[in-house]
């Protein structure tokens, strides 16, 4: 019998990946936490920092889905969870996006539903993250 | 999994109900406009002008009137102003410093930036002479540079007074002059960190004791916080001897043109009112500045009608928050204000002409003309009528954008246009 080899996406995500997704949670946390911040002070300058840490998210999170689609058509079996773990980003990346729009909104009118977005955001990209590093490990323990 | 989607529900219904538009309004105009539910997309309604060359093109006017363009290759064009002699004086520039703070503004000034004029402004006034009185400006030539972004024009005698958007200052004005002699002596600074709306207009009471400046407010909607909007958003006056000066009327988001009422003194101002409340909220206005009135921006609309966006919020204020005159429509962007006179004709004799600059915000461009709103005994009686028109075509084609209107006593009407930096000339065809 021939040793059938394939490639598979195995053990770790490429580096840069791991850079890109995890690099993504301080920017949206950090977001949330500006709009908590506007959200109880009125202090117009917590908007403007969520603002701009949420075009940080997107950036982040939008190059690490450009490494999943890569990966999508380049591997031919994915690890278990990857599928998951993909629509997990993208859909933290699209709150993501209504999120920088509901942002765009001038002073209160941002309000309550920047917090809102902000908050479904930060989650979906904390569990992504998860995702990204907790699964793939194949290997026997040591 | 339910914890997310009990918070995701609620977010995705909130973008759902912001994409329903609501029903357009049919008519804004007048003392008692209809006022819609506030409304706004995920993304604010952006429609830009594609601007264009008149060419053999002219702007439409009423029968009976001729137009004609009296200056050409100005550099931003904003306000004019007739000496005694009939020689005109234009201010032309492009003022303000904000900076970019949120990625918003990175990417909406740009957009709004389409529908205007390319040229770097002026900061200079422009004189042009018709020596021989045929109705041809032969003479154009630079009365005063290295200004600071002009807008504001009055003359009070021998007093040449130009609102820049820094500083009100005074030249000294010999008739018959083609050039300054000296530079200009500040009479007062004016507000102008950041300067988000930047226009400084100008009037002068009758006596010449006085005069009134429109200071536009630093945002929209106090979007840059309120310590930006102090001594914003309100009509000085100011003592022409001293420069001392105070608040004489709040709370005019910004107040673009001022004109005192010929017979009564009274000051009228033309507000461009706040955006992103949907196409048909907030219309823009002309009123009479009440001493000491309080016309509600940032914390209401046309009266008491509150806006959520600002926090915390004044009850106090909304509730003597005056109402304004008569509505212009939203969005139309008034920039120019003149009280006529007998000799523009029979029918536009008594009421003002109105400079509309144009909209941004709305799906269904307003504006992008003038219009004369009939008075009768000193008040708006009357919906507006279109007096100056096709600066800009259905397809998007924008080949002019109104902003001061002048009347000259003799009988015509001077339209500054900054997009094809033109200033333009109605008169009727026969004197009147």
């Amino acid at each position: 019998m021939a040793a059938a080899t394939t490639t598979r996406y195995v053990e770790n995500i490429h580096p840069l990946h791991a850079v890109l997704v995890a690099g993504s949670l301080p920017l949206f946390l950090g977001a949330l936490l500006c709009d908590w911040a506007y959200w109880s002070t009125y202090e117009i300058q917590w908007s403007n920092f969520a603002s701009w840490l949420i075009v940080g998210g997107l950036f982040f999170s939008g190059c690490a889905l450009v490494f999943v689609i890569v990966d999508a058509f380049r591997v031919a079996s994915h690890g278990r969870g990857w599928l998951a773990y993909a629509v997990t980003l993208l859909a933290a990346w699209i709150f993501g996006l209504f999120n920088a729009f509901m942002h765009a909104r001038d002073a209160w009118a941002a309000m309550p539903g920047g917090l809102i977005l902000s908050l479904v955001a930060t989650a979906l990209v904390i569990a992504a993250t998860g995702m990204a590093f907790c699964r793939w490990r194949a290997g026997a323990r040591p | 999994m339910t914890r997310p989607c009990s918070v995701v529900a609620p977010a995705i219904a909130a973008i759902l109900v912001a994409c329903g538009g609501p029903q357009p309004v049919a008519d804004q105009h007048g003392p008692d406009p209809a006022l819609p539910e506030p409304h706004r997309g995920i993304l604010p309604n952006m429609k830009i002008a594609e601007p264009a060359e008149w060419g053999e093109r002219k702007p439409v006017v009423p029968e009976g009137y001729e137009i004609t363009a009296i200056a050409t290759d100005l550099r931003i064009p904003r306000q004019t102003l007739v000496l005694p002699n009939g020689d005109i004086l234009v201010a032309e520039g492009r003022g303000g410093n904000a900076p970019k703070l949120k990625p918003k503004d990175v990417i909406a000034g740009r957009i709004k930036a389409e529908g205007t004029s390319p040229v770097t402004g002026g900061n200079r006034l422009t004189l042009i002479r018709d020596a021989d009185g045929d109705g041809r400006y032969e003479t154009k030539t630079v009365f005063a540079e290295n200004l600071n972004a002009p807008y504001g024009l009055a003359l009070v005698g021998s007093s040449l007074y130009v609102a820049n958007q820094d500083a009100l200052v005074r030249f000294e004005f010999v008739a018959g002059a083609t050039k300054a002699a000296a530079p200009p002596v500040k009479v007062t600074d004016l507000p102008s960190a950041i300067n988000h709306h930047w226009t400084k207009s100008l009037a002068a009471s009758f006596d010449g004791r006085f005069l009134y400046v429109g200071i536009g407010s630093n945002s929209n909607i106090t979007e840059r916080g309120m310590t930006a909007e102090v001594d914003r958003a309100q009509v000085w006056l100011v003592d022409a001897a001293t420069g001392a000066h105070r608040p004489y009327a709040t709370g005019l988001r910004n107040p673009t043109a001022l004109a005192i009422q010929p017979g009564t003194g009274a000051l009228w101002t033309v507000v461009n009112e706040r955006d992103e409340l949907g196409p048909d909220l907030v219309p823009d206005y002309l009123t009479q500045v009440r001493e000491g009135g309080f016309y509600g921006w940032p914390y209401s609309y046309w009266g008491q009608h509150v806006d959520t966006r600002v926090k915390p919020e004044a009850p106090d204020k909304v509730a003597v928050a005056l109402t304004p005159d008569y509505a212009l429509g939203s969005h139309v962007a008034a920039l120019g204000l003149a009280f006529s006179t007998p000799a523009m004709g029979a029918k536009y004799a008594e009421g003002v002409f109105i400079g509309e600059h144009g909209s941004w915000n709305r799906p269904d461009p307003a504006g992008y003309k003038v219009v004369f709103v009939p008075f009768r005994d000193g008040r708006p009686a009357g919906p507006p009528v279109d007096f100056a028109t096709g600066f800009r075509e259905d397809d998007g084609r924008t080949y002019g954008r109104p902003v001061g209107v002048t009347v000259d006593p003799r009988g015509a009407l001077l339209v500054a246009d900054d997009l094809a930096n033109v200033v333009w000339r109605v008169a009727p065809a026969v004197p009147q």
